[in-house]
């Protein structure tokens, strides 16, 4: 028995290398080759035509953060898509989860529907609503222009593309953070809630004193992971907008294909997804921290 | 007992608005695809008058539709089946066998899922094209395989088999199975959560991918359905918005019917570990 076991032990040495083999060797080619051809792309001029390569620096870099540069404006334009997606999702979602919560009757059919966007393409998403905000004939100026709101080209113009783009992804992607924070709540004991209520506390108290923070470490993990999923935002910048008007929705991996795939400039493009990467890393490493805590608590 | 009635209402009436937000754009791409083109644009046509069929039939003439949706099926078959021989294999071998620099490989593996696919898109694309492989599928079968999204994989069946009893495999040992028959045999048909959870995501991913195929592919044959839909409005001059609202409702509408026949198993896999960005 006992040189049977080690028979297997021996094997496994091996054989854990073979199982293991595609996924290490893919990754070797897909993803670790890439990450560091990006650095070293973003430190040279790579002329696409011709085909040389010259070591040039940091000079990309410096005309990436010079001033009124392409990519200092796309920095600002992420910036602002973050700052006003992630409080929009992430409050709109607790609220949603928190009503269907609630015990009443038809809330799996509420649940589907806010779903339903989720396993949406974007798209297909995107285009449906790029029809609805259309300026002149959109069915959303319509409405408005019944109760004698004369809406904005909401696509066309610099101020309302962004906020269009935010609200068009949010209602695609809300019912993700809905469900895990519906599992959540779900998992708060009852007691707390209700001797709360005894004690004369209205249901806000109870929201934000008690519940709220029961759950604090499952929002804190949603708000990471929807910060990293806001700056790979491509397919709704690409189908309503294409970064414009006048650059106004240029956005970290838009500003990434755009210089790479139409611009011809992988220099600055591989700048943008070095940029692109650090940020993602460090928010990444943040939320494997908290995940560990989270962990620690349970047990 | 009346204070309920009221938050009961209040809460319906919420429901019912946010309810219409969300199922609007969904009613309204149906109907959509239905109506002549200034039917679309004018509010007073909330139902089309007459029934417009041919908004379909166009789509396939249009473009090359039945193909690219073919493209879109096959190809999202494709990276499920290899995303879970990958996993599966690279998950249980984390999970179960000893071998030297174990744990140290799986954070490697493991890192993938923080790196951004969109980060790679480049060299990616100059080895792809360098390898002749440019206009093909190739690109988007093997890259969301082997590539960083290829980790989630071997993440969730890892999980999977670490939470099984040993005690199977120990008996099926004594059986005289060796290792890759413990594993095809025993461990396999026990990790069928897992397995929906693996598939589920990666046809999804591969399902809905946009930028890659924009970047991989040029040729309108070889379009995959998210190319395909947003080609309606490109090409020529005039778009043409109750034919590419035809196609759009053609490709989503079998998706929500396959969702809501299997909602639960599609929700739980979807917010699984919360990885998807």
């Amino acid at each position: 028995m006992g040189t049977q076991m080690s028979n297997l032990d021996r094997q496994d040495r091996l054989l854990g290398y073979i199982f293991i083999s595609p996924q290490v060797i893919g990754y070797l080619i897909f993803v670790l080759y890439p990450l560091i051809a990006i650095m070293v792309f973003s430190l040279q001029d790579y002329n696409l035509l011709s085909g040389v390569r010259e070591w040039i620096g940091f000079e990309n870099y410096q005309t990436m953060f010079s001033e009124n540069s392409l990519f200092l404006k796309t920095l600002k334009n992420s910036l602002v898509f973050t700052a006003g997606l992630v409080p929009l999702n992430v409050i709109l979602a607790l609220f949603l989860a928190n009503l269907l919560t609630k015990p009443i009757k038809g809330v799996t059919a509420f649940r589907v529907l806010v779903f339903a966007p989720v396993i949406t393409s974007a798209v297909a998403w995107a285009i449906v609503w790029k029809f609805m905000l259309d300026g002149e004939n959109g069915i959303i100026n319509q409405l408005l222009a019944l109760v004698n709101i004369t809406g904005p080209n909401w696509l066309r113009s610099p101020t309302w593309a962004m906020v269009s783009i935010i609200v068009v992804r949010v209602l695609k992607n809300v019912g993700l953070n809905v469900v895990l924070f519906t599992a959540a709540l779900m998992s708060v004991p009852p007691q707390f809630a209700e001797s709360a209520s005894i004690d004369g506390a209205n249901s806000r108290q109870v929201f934000f004193r008690i519940t709220l923070p029961q759950i604090m470490p499952s929002v804190m993990m949603v708000l990471i992971v929807t910060l990293i999923g806001s700056l790979k935002v491509f397919d709704h910048i690409m189908v309503l907008t294409a970064g414009g008007p006048g650059n106004s929705t240029m956005v970290l991996v838009y500003y990434i294909y755009y210089q790479a795939f139409q611009f011809s400039e992988p220099g600055s493009a591989s700048g943008g997804a070095v940029v692109l990467f650090l940020v993602a890393l460090f928010l990444t490493l943040l939320q494997w921290n908290f995940r560990k805590r989270m962990s620690y608590q349970e047990t | 007992m009346k204070h309920n009635k009221i938050t009961h209402g209040v809460i319906y009436i919420i429901l019912c608005t946010v309810g219409i937000l969300f199922l609007f754009p969904f009613l309204w791409m149906i109907l959509g695809s239905f109506k002549t083109s200034v039917e679309i644009f004018d509010l007073s046509v909330l139902i089309p008058k007459v029934w417009r069929w041919e908004n379909f039939i166009e789509a396939f003439l249009y473009q090359p539709f039945a193909r690219q949706y073919l493209n879109s099926i096959y190809i999202a078959l494709f990276v499920s089946f290899g995303t879970l021989s990958v996993g599966a294999l690279a998950g249980y071998a984390f999970a179960r066998m000893n071998f030297p620099g174990r744990s140290i490989l799986f954070i490697f593996i493991l890192s993938g899922l923080m790196i951004p696919v969109e980060a790679a898109i480049i060299p990616n694309f100059f080895l792809m094209s360098r390898l002749n492989l440019i206009n093909t599928h190739i690109p988007l079968i093997i890259i969301p395989i082997f590539g960083a999204r290829g980790a989630i994989g071997t993440f969730i069946m890892r999980q999977h088999f670490l939470s099984l009893p040993k005690e199977f495999e120990e008996s099926a040992r004594l059986d005289g199975l060796g290792r890759f028959g413990m594993f095809v045999r025993i461990m396999l048909p026990l990790a069928t959560p897992a397995i929906s959870s693996v598939v589920i995501l990666s046809s999804f991913y591969s399902w809905n991918n946009f930028l890659e195929p924009l970047v991989y592919i040029n040729d309108i044959k070889l379009f995959t359905l998210p190319l395909a839909l947003n080609n309606f409005t490109t090409s020529y001059g005039l778009p043409m918005w109750n034919v590419q609202l035809a196609a759009t409702t053609l490709s989503v509408v079998p998706i929500l019917i396959l969702f809501i026949a299997a909602q639960q198993l599609v929700t739980q896999s979807m917010t699984m570990s919360g990885v998807k960005g």
